[in-house]
């Protein structure tokens, strides 16, 4: 994977090598991940296969400046939009993955991220293949209007059909993971796990300590507090995500 | 136009008044105008409505787990000889009770309750009517502390799926993720002056436009109104806006109207057919044709092949 590198850490402030995992050895902040080095952690070396590549967003709301903002942000970070979906498998298992990026716009979930996530979902049901997502989100994507609220609605009733085909749904939440997508298919997972030390929540810090008008308690909708709350199964480090992925798919799966 | 020194308060009750009297005579309003409207004081929330619709109505209260939100009113009444199940967000007809409900802001409780009323909707074969009117779930301490986002996202996943009829009318205000927690149904129906978005204005302003005072200006961008999303295909009809009683009487013939419609047909019907609408949501290009993969789907479940 990618060679050591110096990075300033957000949380500390340090700058510091952040290693094969990128995680920074003093606060153990876990930085975002592209892709590809995703993939790696867990997928076995090249059996990734995407599905529906080509899809981009639109105008739904003819909102002015949107589609410059849609180019700016495929320019800065190489993607078509904020996730990515295809087939893989996992120590030989075959799986159907959703991987969210927050460096495309937040992480937003507009037309292009609730139909991927959909159709990634759908193709586990069709096949009875585990789904498995990554989430990474600021929540809905507001540039399309009602559009993007009806991402939540079109997700949470394909994480239904995965119910009534009893196929197995995995969620892995990682920084951050707020808003409209914490309230749909992220919180839908039979199984629900978490990167150390990812926000976790509806609305954002800010937002609630604008309401309460005091600053949130330390550690407050964090991975740990999730767990402690019971929102989550469990917290997964990076290094352990093969082996616990692998072992989900193996237990998950129905024998005759 | 209002003079500038004017207290904003002020400015804004006259502004009120001055497009209610315009709507006598049926003029367009902007979106503002029907963003001011939607939250009027003194406008018919879920419980008057209820109230004027059914020939008797009992209150069920709790979630059976936590505790009793009085933002969420949900509860059993008599429609034209039907039994049906009501659910609605409640924001309080004065200031004490706006204040004891949380001006109509849901904690996760209030979800629970309504997601309980609505399973045992289904357990007795009656329909649902949802009316919304909340500018949002509450975002607070507590509210994320007993996973308000988990709360709304299993109304989501159990409504899309519910074997009975699902009627919803957004009657004021549509707020984001807190409305369509109980805005999942087989037909969605808003009043003239009500808005449905995915933030409100305000927070639309402050975050893309970085200027909080530009809300008027967000709220016509947005296309929140009953009118735009007529237009887009996200609600079935506009119903209009008259006196309180005769709005009351046109949701009502809606509602005798859809349950002699929908309560004949056979429950996988009904959540094929929204399952479908759900699914066709969303403008993308180089998208792939998902018609067929659902049908598929459809045989390989339990409940509703």
């Amino acid at each position: 994977m990618s060679n050591e590198v110096l990075k300033r850490c957000p949380q500390c402030q340090k700058d510091v090598q952040v290693g094969e995992h990128k995680i920074c050895p003093y606060c153990n902040f876990h930085f975002p991940l592209t892709v590809a080095e995703r993939l790696a952690l867990f997928a076995d070396e090249g059996s990734f296969k995407e599905m529906s590549s080509g899809m981009q967003s639109m105008n739904p709301i003819s909102l002015a400046g949107y589609e410059e903002k849609l180019k700016e942000n495929q320019k800065k970070s190489s993607l078509s939009d904020a996730a990515t979906i295809g087939r893989c498998t996992v120590e030989g298992k075959p799986v159907v993955v959703g991987i969210m990026s927050f460096a495309f716009m937040g992480g937003s979930m507009g037309s292009v991220v609730g139909e991927k996530i959909t159709q990634a979902m759908i193709e586990g049901a069709l096949n009875g293949d585990p789904v498995v997502i990554f989430t990474a989100s600021g929540g809905a994507r507001m540039q399309e209007g009602i559009f993007s609220l009806m991402q939540m609605a079109k997700t949470a009733s394909a994480a239904a059909l995965l119910e009534e085909t009893c196929t197995p749904l995995f969620l892995v939440l990682t920084n951050p993971t707020t808003g409209g997508v914490t309230a749909s298919f992220a919180m839908l997972g039979d199984v629900i796990l978490a990167e150390p030390g990812a926000i976790i929540g509806f609305a954002g810090p800010r937002v609630i300590e604008g309401t309460i008008g005091e600053k949130l308690p330390e550690g407050f909708q964090r991975s740990e507090f999730q767990l402690k709350k019971g929102f989550i199964d469990s917290i997964v480090e990076r290094k352990k995500l093969r082996e616990t992925l692998s072992f989900l798919i193996e237990t998950h799966t129905r024998r005759a | 136009m209002a003079d500038k020194k004017k207290p904003v308060l002020q400015e804004t009750v006259e502004h009120i008044e001055s497009i209610l009297s315009t709507s006598q005579k049926c003029e367009p309003k902007s979106s503002w105008d029907c963003v001011l409207l939607s939250r009027q004081s003194g406008r018919p929330g879920a419980k008057a409505f209820i109230t004027m619709i059914c020939d008797q109505f009992m209150e069920l209260h709790g979630d059976r787990t936590y505790g009793d939100d009085p933002a969420m009113i949900g509860g059993i009444g008599m429609v034209g000889g039907r039994a049906v199940t009501f659910i609605g967000n409640r924001k309080g007809a004065n200031f004490r009770e706006n204040v004891s409900c949380n001006y109509g802001m849901s904690n996760p409780e209030g979800y629970r309750k309504a997601l309980r009323l609505a399973k045992q909707a289904e357990k007795f074969g009656r329909p649902v009517v949802c009316f919304i009117d909340t500018p949002g779930a509450y975002p607070g301490l507590g509210s994320e502390e007993r996973g308000i986002g988990e709360a709304i996202a299993q109304n989501l996943k159990v409504f899309s799926t519910l074997r009975t009829p699902v009627l919803c009318f957004i009657i004021g205000e549509g707020g984001s993720g807190g409305a369509l927690g109980i805005g999942i149904g087989d037909k969605l129906y808003m009043l003239e002056n009500a808005v449905y978005s995915v933030i409100t204005p305000e927070g639309f302003a402050s975050i893309l436009l970085r200027d909080p005072s530009k809300a008027q200006e967000a709220a016509e961008a947005m296309k929140m109104t009953s009118r735009h999303l007529k237009e887009f295909g996200v609600i079935h009809d506009i119903i209009e806006e008259k006196s309180p009683e005769e709005t009351a009487q046109l949701i009502k013939e809606t509602i005798i109207r859809d349950l002699d419609n929908l309560c004949s047909k056979p429950p996988e019907h009904l959540v094929r057919y929204r399952l479908k609408k759900i699914r066709g949501i969303g403008e993308v290009s180089g998208g792939k044709e998902w018609w067929q993969p659902l049908l598929e789907v459809f045989t390989k479940t339990k409940s509703f092949r």
